[in-house]
């Protein structure tokens, strides 16, 4: 299997504190990878080098083989504006931007594929209303239904299940599942060890450092749960310059 | 009765035709752009942007006089300058926009008020300050045409990467390679309103039209589109009602169109159905679901 991510000796980090360090592992194209860890060990940071916002502090991402319109991403925190006058339907519809560019209508295939997305995140009837109307979870639905169309080949999912119910989760796992069945690769961060060990046939530990990357089985030891635990959160600020050249 | 104060005005008067041309453009013009302002909570940056504006216009008042295109050349480029300069300090740094565009428009202020108080007489200061609408010459009323046009042209083309670029900077910056471009077409777009907007209602004034008719029509509507509609026409009917009174009662134009402009954004602030003071007072039965 030929891989969609390959992190080369990766460190990202702020003002040089390392948050992932010398992380060198690859994510097989088609893979459904769930990636775990304590608080503050590195894998929203991951998640955004992979979206080329934060530039590594060493080593390289590569993901060659993907535009930059194939990979799709959910952020933990949406920088959406929930005052904006804007509704659901278009909201949603922003999904459909590589194929519409910025002046492109919507065919007629299109609405059906808009009016399909909302429906399969369970938000039918609310088309046309203000997204500052929705509650925490429907909005993340509303997101998922976004994520739906834009077709990408990799999906990066940071805490997709936050302040949602369990029924909604079900629905969006089964999504999820169908793009796994599609063979496009998914990375989510996920807390809830039971939804990984469920759903999640691969598993990235990282705490900072590489814990265990695997079948989510070989992972989720409790050996490996100790060594993630023992990671000093807090940044070292008389920490010395690191000379390792690789991991 | 009416009828006559409202048409006659412009009907016998060059200078009031001129002006009602010149408002109405920037209208057209300038109201979108501010709707923009306010969706990307940037209210405050059309005033931090026409004050830094000044010292531009102010050098070139100094090198060629009271000369349009001098004016308009300086204050485009000060303007031009803060604008991009903060935009890049922004995206490039971990400042944020508003601290960055803050300082910068100070600095330019400064220099404005310094080059002005120095060389300039206090009624030029007060020509730049609150504008000469009701003195609009050809060169003006070409140059504010010429601004409202590629504004509303600009403004149509790249509306959809700027509703965008609004709600989900993030997103857009994902998908699209448009977001930097998008950010910087519309400062540009802030600053030549706001250049075209001084010749006739001054640099403090001219923010008034961009984003006045905008907080009023938040009120009525709840869509961008339907937004830049309404706001455009709060802005016309402003801009005409406003000169009237100025032609009738002697009021200074500028001030009296904004002050129009006000009303409309009081009215709307207490009766606008979404979101309205009234609205949200009258006691209405919950519906069954």
């Amino acid at each position: 299997m030929s891989a969609a991510v390959q992190f080369r000796n990766l460190t990202l980090g702020y003002d040089r504190h390392p948050v992932v360090h010398h992380l060198d592992t690859a994510i097989d194209s088609g893979s459904l990878t769930a990636i775990v860890g304590p608080n503050g060990a590195g894998k929203s940071t991951l998640l955004k080098a992979m979206m080329g916002t934060l530039r590594p502090l060493e080593g390289s991402i590569g993901v060659d083989t993907l535009a930059p319109a194939d990979i799709a991403y959910l952020p933990q925190q949406s920088a959406i504006d929930r005052a904006f006058p804007i509704a659901v339907a278009d909201l949603v519809a922003m999904g459909l931007w590589r194929e519409t560019g910025a002046l492109g209508g919507l065919r007629k295939t299109q609405r059906h594929r808009l009016h399909h997305a909302i429906a399969a995140v369970g938000l039918s009837g609310f088309e046309r209303r203000p997204i500052g109307a929705l509650s925490g979870g429907q909005m993340q639905r509303a997101l998922f239904a976004r994520l739906l169309l834009q077709d990408a080949r990799l999906f990066l999912l940071d805490e997709p299940f936050t302040a949602i119910d369990a029924r909604t989760m079900n629905d969006l796992l089964g999504v999820i599942r169908r793009w796994h069945g599609e063979g496009r690769t998914i990375l989510a961060v996920l807390h809830d060890f039971e939804t990984v060990r469920a759903h999640f046939p691969n598993t990235l530990m990282i705490a900072r450092e590489l814990i265990a990357h695997g079948s989510t089985e070989a992972v989720l030891t409790a050996a490996n749960h100790l060594r993630a635990r023992t990671m000093a959160e807090a940044p070292d600020p008389g920490a010395a310059v690191c000379d390792r050249r690789s991991a | 009765m009416i009828i006559e104060a409202v048409i006659q005005p412009f009907a016998e008067f060059g200078f009031m035709r001129r002006a009602l041309v010149g408002c109405l453009a920037i209208s057209l013009g300038a109201t979108p752009v501010g709707v923009f302002l306010m969706l990307r909570r940037m209210s405050l940056t059309g005033d931090a942007m026409s004050h830094a504006i000044l010292p531009g216009a102010a050098i070139g008042y100094l090198i060629a006089g009271l000369s349009l295109g001098a004016m308009t050349l300086g204050g485009l480029i000060a303007g031009m300058l803060v604008a991009l300069v903060s935009a890049f300090i922004s995206r490039a740094t971990a400042a944020g926009e508003d601290a960055s565009l803050a300082a910068l428009y100070l600095i330019s202020l400064a220099l404005g008020v310094l080059i002005v108080s120095t060389r300039g007489s206090n009624v030029d200061l007060m020509h730049v300050l609150f504008g000469t609408v009701l003195a609009l010459d050809d060169g003006a009323l070409v140059l504010l045409c010429s601004i409202a046009s590629l504004s509303v042209i600009t403004v149509a083309v790249l509306f959809r990467p700027l509703v965008l670029e609004c709600a989900d900077p993030q997103f857009l910056r994902s998908v699209s390679r448009l977001s930097a471009l998008t950010h910087f077409t519309f400062l540009t777009l802030v600053v030549l309103n706001l250049v075209g907007g001084f010749h006739a209602l001054g640099t403090l004034m001219a923010v008034g039209i961009m984003i006045l008719p905008a907080a009023a029509g938040r009120f009525w509507v709840s869509s961008p589109g339907a937004l830049v509609g309404i706001a455009v026409l709060i802005a016309m009917l402003s801009s005409m009602s406003g000169l009237l009174l100025s032609y009738h009662y002697s009021f200074p134009s500028g001030p009296a169109i904004i002050l129009v402009a006000g009303l409309f954004y009081t009215l709307s602030l207490v009766i606008g159905p979404f979101g309205g003071v009234l609205p949200q007072m009258i006691p209405r039965k919950h519906l069954k679901a």
